[in-house]
């Protein structure tokens, strides 16, 4: 055990290394969060008639949640590469487990997602925005767990997808379109037809935003932040038995 | 098994389904590796080279047979292989997004060296392998020679005594290859290191190894050292050349019974009339064959014995020459091995990894 504790610290310091080599890389994938703050703020603005600050408010939550699943959703490309020029082989002859090719990986993701949700609570600041900080501390933890899951998926989708890139993409984008629309990131669900509302009620994304807009709100004891902390362990729990199996078997 | 074999298999076989076709991909290996040795692999793509890497490697599990590779059983202990061995893929060991000096140092940890002793080996390979200029480049920045440095690199990071090779050269251009083998042949001097590798370049095996195993459809069919090889299979090919068809055509009789095998006629490249015969020891027994044909009244306009190719050996021993069956396996979609050749200065990207069903 106190192997694959230390094999999976060696893979993370491993990860971690062309991050802290290139940091504004994690700037750079934050172009499309901020498309959709810049671009689909106004729009709901205009839409409800209130003021900037109070839309902000419910609005940056769910763009946080959104880096999470754009960026830790993606990160199965990276190691599909790594398979297909046969940097991964070289690991998998090396003599440390399996399961900590896919815990090192899935832990670094709690790096990229704590700086891109500050930089953009950041850039909503000078607009009104206003984060709770120990709220802003404790979404942090839930993104972060979350986004361990969900990097985790991200990682197996790659391993049974191989070579075969276009599968990757594919199916990775029929899956998240549906999931973000349908966790009421980016318009509300209340307005929706029943059976959204349904489905919304078993997306955990939908959870996690709801919690995250408590969070930051200053709710820190609501009842939906617990709804939103277990789908964010639940997430994090099929994730990692799910990456561990498909990396021990590859 | 004794502590000198450092590599030991009895029926080592890996058979997959490939497009829906039964492969058996090797087929029943057996293997005795003295350590210290610097072998072979010699075949066209697709005769099982590396598959057999990748059991030994413990990168496959064989369908059938057993092996212990520096000690250890690849099955009941792969860890253990894993941690005596080096093994340099056909791919690129690096990540492109890493740094040279970066990857070194994780390998270094992944083979549980502290990080004093990663970092002071990771310099010693920077400088023995002449990675210093670029060390800060990430791999993608690298070109073809400078990422096979940085691959062996990776494969000894942590001294291994036993280094696996999977094409090492494949892709290089000329003098990348002449300083790839520059580096692995000081390996063997100063640390003994025991050298297994695959090629389907002739003059490699040829130049290099110590010992060739020749390998075709998941077999060993030969295993000798080239010399041996050649003097005992191919024999040398002796070229008589004539001044008219005709008196070629004379010739044949006398030159088959001087040298005891048959002669074809056949035309130089300049399509001047030649008799050709493959002979042992063709080149001492050329002044005895121009004499039979002088005393025959049929003096010849010249003489000449070529000593074998290993591609020689591969005919005689299979019919084909390791181009045509090179060329058969790509058309028949085989992909043991990555299909870029000699002409390419970069290494290719193997999307079809060898032996993974």
């Amino acid at each position: 055990m106190s192997s694959i504790v230390n094999d999976s610290f060696n893979v993370l310091v491993r990860e971690l290394r062309p991050v802290r080599r290139d940091p504004f890389s994690l700037i750079f994938s934050l172009l499309q969060p901020l498309v959709f703050l810049g671009l689909f703020t106004p729009l709901l603005i205009g839409q409800s008639g209130a003021p900037a600050a109070e839309t902000l408010q419910w609005f940056v939550p769910g763009i946080l949640v959104m880096i999470v699943l754009f960026g830790t959703g993606a990160v199965g490309s990276n190691l599909q590469y790594e398979m297909m020029t046969g940097a991964h082989e070289r690991t998998l002859v090396a003599p440390i487990a399996r399961s900590s090719l896919l815990v090192g990986r899935a832990l670094k993701e709690v790096v990229p997602i704590a700086v891109q949700a500050l930089v953009i609570v950041a850039i909503a600041f000078p607009f009104g925005f206003r984060a709770h900080p120990l709220g802003l501390a404790a979404g942090l933890v839930l993104l972060a767990v979350f986004g361990i899951g969900l990097g985790s998926l991200s990682y197996s989708l790659a391993l049974a997808t191989r070579e075969h890139e276009w599968l990757f993409w594919g199916v990775q984008q029929m899956l998240i379109f549906p999931l973000l629309i349908l966790s009421g990131m980016l318009l509300p669900l209340e307005d929706g037809p029943g059976w959204m509302r349904a489905v919304a009620a078993v997306n955990p994304l939908s959870h996690l935003v709801t919690a995250e807009r408590a969070l930051l709100g200053g709710e820190l004891g609501a009842p939906v932040v617990w709804w939103g902390l277990l789908a964010a362990v639940a997430v994090a729990a099929v994730g990692l038995v799910v990456g561990i199996r498909s990396m021990r078997r590859s | 098994m004794n502590s000198d074999t450092i590599i030991h298999s009895r029926g080592l076989a890996k058979r997959f389904t490939s497009k829906g076709q039964d492969v058996q991909a090797v087929a029943g290996l057996d293997l005795d590796v003295a350590r210290g040795e610097l072998l072979a692999f010699l075949g066209p793509n697709g005769a099982g080279k590396s598959t057999s890497l990748r059991l030994l490697t413990t990168l496959l599990r064989p369908s059938a047979g057993t092996a212990a590779v520096a000690g250890c059983d690849i099955l009941a202990d792969p860890a253990g292989v894993r941690s005596r061995i080096g093994y340099v893929g056909q791919g690129t060991s690096g990540s492109f997004s890493q740094r040279v000096r970066d990857e070194l140092l994780s390998q270094g940890a992944f083979y549980g060296l502290g990080r004093r002793e990663a970092a002071r080996r990771t310099d010693e390979l920077i400088e023995s392998l002449e990675l210093g200029p670029i060390a800060t480049r990430t791999v993608q920045q690298l070109s073809g020679g400078q990422k096979r440095r940085l691959d062996i690199a990776l494969g000894l990071v942590h001294a291994p005594e036993l280094l696996f090779l999977d094409e090492p050269s494949t892709g290089l251009d000329p003098q990348s290859r002449a300083n790839l083998w520059e580096h692995i042949l000081q390996l063997r001097r100063s640390h003994g290191t025991t050298v297994f590798l695959t090629t389907h370049y002739l003059e490699e095996a040829d130049r290099y190894a110590e010992r060739v195993m020749v390998m075709d459809r998941g077999q060993v069919i030969a295993d000798d050292t080239a010399d041996a090889l050649k003097a005992g299979l191919a024999g040398d090919a002796v070229t008589i050349g004539f001044a008219d068809p005709a008196r070629a055509q004379d010739a044949r009789a006398a030159l088959s019974s001087a040298v005891g095998a048959e002669a074809r006629q056949e035309e130089d490249d300049a399509g001047r009339p030649v008799l050709a015969v493959t002979v042992p020891d063709g080149a001492g027994r050329l002044p005895d064959i121009v004499r039979a044909l002088d005393a025959a009244g049929l003096p010849p306009r010249s003489a000449a014995a070529v000593p074998p190719t290993l591609d020689d050996v591969f005919l005689a021993l299979t019919g084909r020459s390791l181009r045509e069956a090179d060329l058969a396996s790509e058309d028949a979609g085989d992909a043991d091995t990555p299909t870029t050749h000699d002409t390419s200065t970069t290494h290719s990207t193997p999307n079809e990894k060898a032996g993974r069903p």
